[in-house]
């Protein structure tokens, strides 16, 4: 049997946020991160001008882990030197996009390379107070984090005059209470300031200017905040060799579904195809499987289709620019290949389904999750989502009708971009996207003519005990 | 002054004017549903979707302008909102590109597609946005297959508001409302996504005395007035322009009635005195008018005791009863509550009558500081500037209730008051050679009068009245008194002539004419240039 997950890194791999994850002899504590290097950047980074270290994670070209991709770099500058009100920072450890599971093994395992990086970037942004909004289902996760908290204030790495240096920092934990909106950065805002999650309308509520109690606020997530400590410890030109352009730095993709070793790979952002990834990362396939499809970066990623041709604009030797068409396996990991594909590298959890996946079955389950997510604000989402989810689970019980599928995408073109928040969009894409691309597997499922018989063929009770009979997914 | 492009044509509108007003103002009505303008914007409806632009910009940071002389736009790719946005300079607006109608009817469907559209069996109907937008945006038809979401329908979340989860749309106007006026945040959201439902929080009740205005901003059914549910179907109500009489504000009010009947009131916008709020106090103080109990006849005291009368017998009874009594030997208790016109003839039957000890009842109670006064009566300032009432209103009543007990008042005319309110018993009464009172509901005083009338409430008759602040405002009768029951200034015009001979009025105009030259405060006004909104007089 395939072992989930790996403590040798794989030879492709370039370990810099998860360089002690899984690894051998060690612990969460402080005095195992001191033994390695630990807090050294922070000392480094005391010393620096604060616009200097602000300068170089610009140089840097880190954009955000959380999903969107925002350049670091661009949503620190926003913030004024010398601002009059409070600037706070948090952390998002809320994740909870569905094949998303990187940020949970820094929050278990390394808790001080996430501090550390919290303490340098409110140093470089003048923050007196940071929190970290943890997803509520993280309970243990939080405790860890309070326990290193406590070794830090400890050897004055978090409190007042951190290091001599007269700098004044607390770290609080918050704790979600289940909600995926609180991933939402303005959600999260609210969510913390003791309200409901609603996201904000932006504008005027970019969270730079007008956040946490309506003072500047920075929220990045996890993996970004790492990244700073590595950042001041290479320097930004350095952290830039990383990666590609305008791609730089390492990613960690979490890979999950139907791939014979699934789990985390930290890489270099394009260092690998999509097919390296599942043929030479993940060990391919189930035995006797084909890819069918992926979903690159979370499950509100566009789903892309094995053996569909992608156009994308491609170098030549002569450094002019030419359309070329390539698979799904010569795609690369990278934010803006994804995006030309018409998909995105969105939070990196790569969810791999094979030729015995029914993709109607998938596109249910996503849509299932995000009618359950919805917070409920805005009319075309709160509404949307649940209508999709039940036309997807009636066609799932054999009561589609032949306009389902041009309903479905229909539903999902009027929430797309009509939202507070990005949440429209990622409870429309699955839709959008599974309906476009298995066109023929939808439509199978959607035979019944039209008028269909009303009242609906089946009462909401016999629908329960269905739902669990069809609960399988495979086609067999 | 800002230059703003809406749908091709340049306007002008002064900085801080929402882009919906702006659209509104020239013309093109945006729909919504969770703006509110008296209320801070949420932009969840998501109804008001247009296409918005800024002016493109050249390479030297100046926008780029067309062979029009105007700035090039931009336009931005996805709708935007109107309601939470101000107007910029140079900002293109299309509030009817097919961008913004497919998003309009786009959420209209989602709107509808778990509303229960019960409009047969809903009060809101015929007033309701839902169905006005579904109207003009809306499908002809359903696409939805499925399953409504299912939600309480009946849930009494206060004592005067009943709430039908499955209409609510979740604009979150009434959550809003009671956070932003009353200050007192009872409602909010619970659950989630399509599920979401409005509920007060847990061991508390939506019992604020504005509870109701969250009925008259809900755009749909789904909060609707304990009181007036399932009373009348609205297409029916008669709407009259009136003020509510129940304290010193004033709110303007629409009385909504069908055949003599009050169904409801429902505050009128006037940014000068009560926004487009009102009290629910107030609101619901109109049950009176059709008491069971109500006063509808002339009586007159006989050998065999109190017996129904014609006005022309009673009016006349009480005229000789009253020309009998020295001047010195009777007292008037006004109203506060009555109208100017009504005070204005008051004092003129005190001059016919040479009376001078004459005054109003004082009614104060807790008010508060959003629009209920502690003065509860309505028209304190028409009761001073006309004469009727002491300097210090009541002041003079302990005298009257002195003069009576003692017997040296003989005479006492009550109008609209109860006498025992001042500490007149009903022994002292009962020494009373004379006791005139109009009214319109029974207390010690009616039932001691020597001669009783029949007056009208305030939804029954025309006049005007002086609120605390000093504005006159005019009250327009929405039904007719019931019975025999007359307008007061008539009874009181009646009394007067029957004392003193003709007096040239005719019209409750004349009274006001002949007010208006006799008090300096109401000079060049007539009832009809008071207007719908109400004057501001020059008084202290």
């Amino acid at each position: 049997m395939p072992t989930p997950f790996k403590k040798t890194p794989h030879p492709k791999e370039k370990r810099i946020v998860f360089q002690n994850i899984d690894r051998e002899g060690w612990s969460v504590d402080i005095e195992c991160s001191l033994r390695n290097g630990g807090y050294e950047e922070l000392k480094k980074a005391v010393t620096m001008k604060r616009v200097d270290i602000v300068n170089e994670v610009k140089a840097s070209g880190l954009r955000g882990r959380g999903g969107a991709g925002f350049p670091c770099g661009v949503k620190w500058g926003f913030i004024k030197p010398d601002e009059p009100k409070p600037v706070y920072l948090i952390c998002n450890a809320d994740e909870s996009e569905p094949g998303t599971f990187k940020d949970r093994y820094i929050l278990h395992q390394d808790p001080h390379q996430l501090l550390e990086g919290m303490v340098i970037s409110a140093f470089a942004l003048g923050v007196h107070i940071a929190y970290i909004y943890i997803r509520g289902e993280f309970p243990v996760a939080a405790k860890i984090l309070e326990t290193a908290i406590e070794e830090c204030r400890a050897k004055n790495f978090i409190g007042g005059n951190i290091l001599g240096t007269g700098f004044d920092l607390e770290i609080y934990v918050h704790r979600g209470a289940g909600a995926y909106i609180c991933g939402e950065e303005t959600g999260l805002i609210e969510s913390l300031e003791g309200k409901r999650a609603y996201p904000r309308i932006k504008p005027p509520y970019f969270p730079a200017v007008l956040g946490l109690y309506q003072c500047p606020t920075i929220v990045n997530n996890v993996e970004t905040l790492c990244n700073i400590k590595h950042i001041v410890r290479m320097g930004g030109a350095e952290y830039a060799k990383l990666g590609r352009p305008n791609n730089t730095g390492t990613r960690v993709l979490c890979v999950s579904g139907d791939v014979l070793e699934p789990g985390y790979f930290e890489l270099e952002v394009g260092a690998v195809t999509m097919g390296e990834l599942i043929y030479d990362l993940c060990g391919g396939m189930k035995p006797g499987r084909n890819l069918k499809a992926v979903i690159p970066g979370g499950s509100s990623a566009k789903v892309l289709r094995a053996g569909e041709k992608y156009k994308i604009k491609a170098k030549q030797p002569d450094g002019s620019m030419a359309d070329k068409e390539i698979g799904i396996e010569e795609i690369v990991m990278d934010f803006d290949s994804l995006a030309a594909v018409g998909s995105m590298a969105g939070s990196g959890g790569v969810i791999v389904m094979d030729d015995s996946r029914d993709m109607l079955w998938t596109l249910n389950n996503i849509n299932e999750f995000y009618a359950h997510e919805s917070c409920g604000q805005c009319t075309p989402c709160r509404e949307g989502s649940l209508w999709m989810k039940k036309i997807t689970e009636r066609m799932l019980l054999g009561g589609g009708v032949e306009r389902d599928p041009a309903v479905l995408k229909n539903v999902a073109d009027n929430i797309a971009g009509r939202t507070i928040c990005a949440f429209g969009e990622a409870c429309a894409w699955p839709t959008q996207s599974f309906v476009a691309k298995f066109k023929e597997e939808f439509a199978a499922r959607a035979t019944k003519p039209l008028p269909p018989p009303l009242p609906p063929e089946y009462t909401p009770e016999e629908l329960e005990g269905e739902v669990h009979a069809g609960l399988t997914g495979m086609n067999q | 002054m800002l230059n703003v492009q809406i749908n091709g044509e340049w306007k002008q509108f002064p900085k801080g004017t929402r882009l919906i007003e702006a659209c509104a103002q020239s013309g093109f009505y945006i729909p919504r549903y969770c703006y509110h303008p008296k209320l801070s914007s949420p932009g969840n409806c998501r109804m008001c979707l247009i296409e918005m632009g800024m002016p493109k910009m050249g390479a030297d940071r100046k926008p780029e302008l067309g062979a029009d002389g105007r700035p090039v736009i931009n336009w931005i790719p996805r709708p935007q909102i109107s309601c939470a946005q101000d107007i910029a300079e140079g900002m293109g607006v299309r509030t009817d590109s097919p961008l913004a109608q497919e998003c309009r009817k786009g959420v209209m469907e989602f709107l509808l597609i778990n509303h229960p559209l019960d409009c047969p069996i809903c009060d809101q109907a015929g007033e309701c946005q839902l169905q006005e937008f579904s109207v003009e945006y809306g499908n002809g038809g359903s696409r939805f297959l499925e399953h409504k979401v299912k939600k309480p329908k009946k849930v009494a979340i206060g004592p005067r508001v009943t709430l039908d989860a499955e209409r609510c749309i979740l604009c979150s106007r009434c959550i809003r409302f009671m956070q932003e006026v009353p200050h007192d945040d009872v409602l909010g959201f619970v659950d989630r996504g399509s599920h979401s439902t409005i509920s007060t929080h847990p061991n508390k009740a939506l019992d604020s005395n504005y509870s109701l205005n969250t009925v008259d901003i809900c755009p749909v059914g789904a909060l609707t007035s304990t009181d007036f549910r399932f009373k009348m179907r609205v297409w029916f109500l008669k709407e009259t322009k009136s003020i509510c009489t129940s304290c010193g504000t004033g709110c303007n009010t629409i009385i909504g009635s069908r055949q003599d009947v009050v169904y409801r009131q429902t505050p009128r916008e006037n940014n000068d005195v009560n926004s487009v709020w009102m009290c629910d106090y107030g609101r619901l103080n109109f049950h009176y008018l059709h008491s069971e109990h109500r006063l509808k006849a002339p009586a007159v005291k006989g050998v065999n005791g109190t017996e129904p009368a014609e006005w022309p017998a009673a009016i006349a009874r009480a005229a000789a009863e009253l020309k009998k009594a020295p001047p010195g030997e009777i007292a008037i208790i006004a109203s506060g509550k009555m109208t100017n016109e009504e005070l204005f003839l008051t004092k003129k039957l005190a001059s016919v009558l040479g009376v001078t000890l004459h005054d109003i009842v004082p009614h104060y109670e807790q008010g508060d500081d959003i629009l209920l006064s502690a003065d509860r009566n309505p028209n304190t300032n028409g009761a001073k500037l006309l004469g009727v009432s002491a300097d210090v209103p009541g002041a003079k009543l302990a005298e009257i209730a002195e003069g009576v007990r003692s017997g040296r008042i003989k005479a006492l005319v009550v109008l609209g008051e109860d006498s025992a309110e001042c500490g007149i018993d009903k022994d002292s009464l009962g020494k009373l050679q004379s006791l005139v009172t109009i009214n319109l509901l029974p207390n010690a005083t009616t039932d001691a009068a020597t001669v009783f009338l029949p007056g009208a409430g305030f939804a029954e008759k025309r006049g005007s009245m002086v609120n605390v602040k000093g504005r006159l405002q005019r009250l327009n009768q929405a039904i007719n008194p019931p019975g025999e029951a007359r307008d007061d200034w008539e009874i009181l015009r009646d009394l007067i002539q029957a004392i003193s001979g003709a007096n040239g009025v005719y019209m409750i105009e004349d009274v006001f004419r002949q007010m208006a030259e006799a008090a300096p405060a109401f000079s060049g006004l007539s009832l009809s240039r008071i207007g719908d909104l109400g004057v501001q007089l020059k008084i202290d």
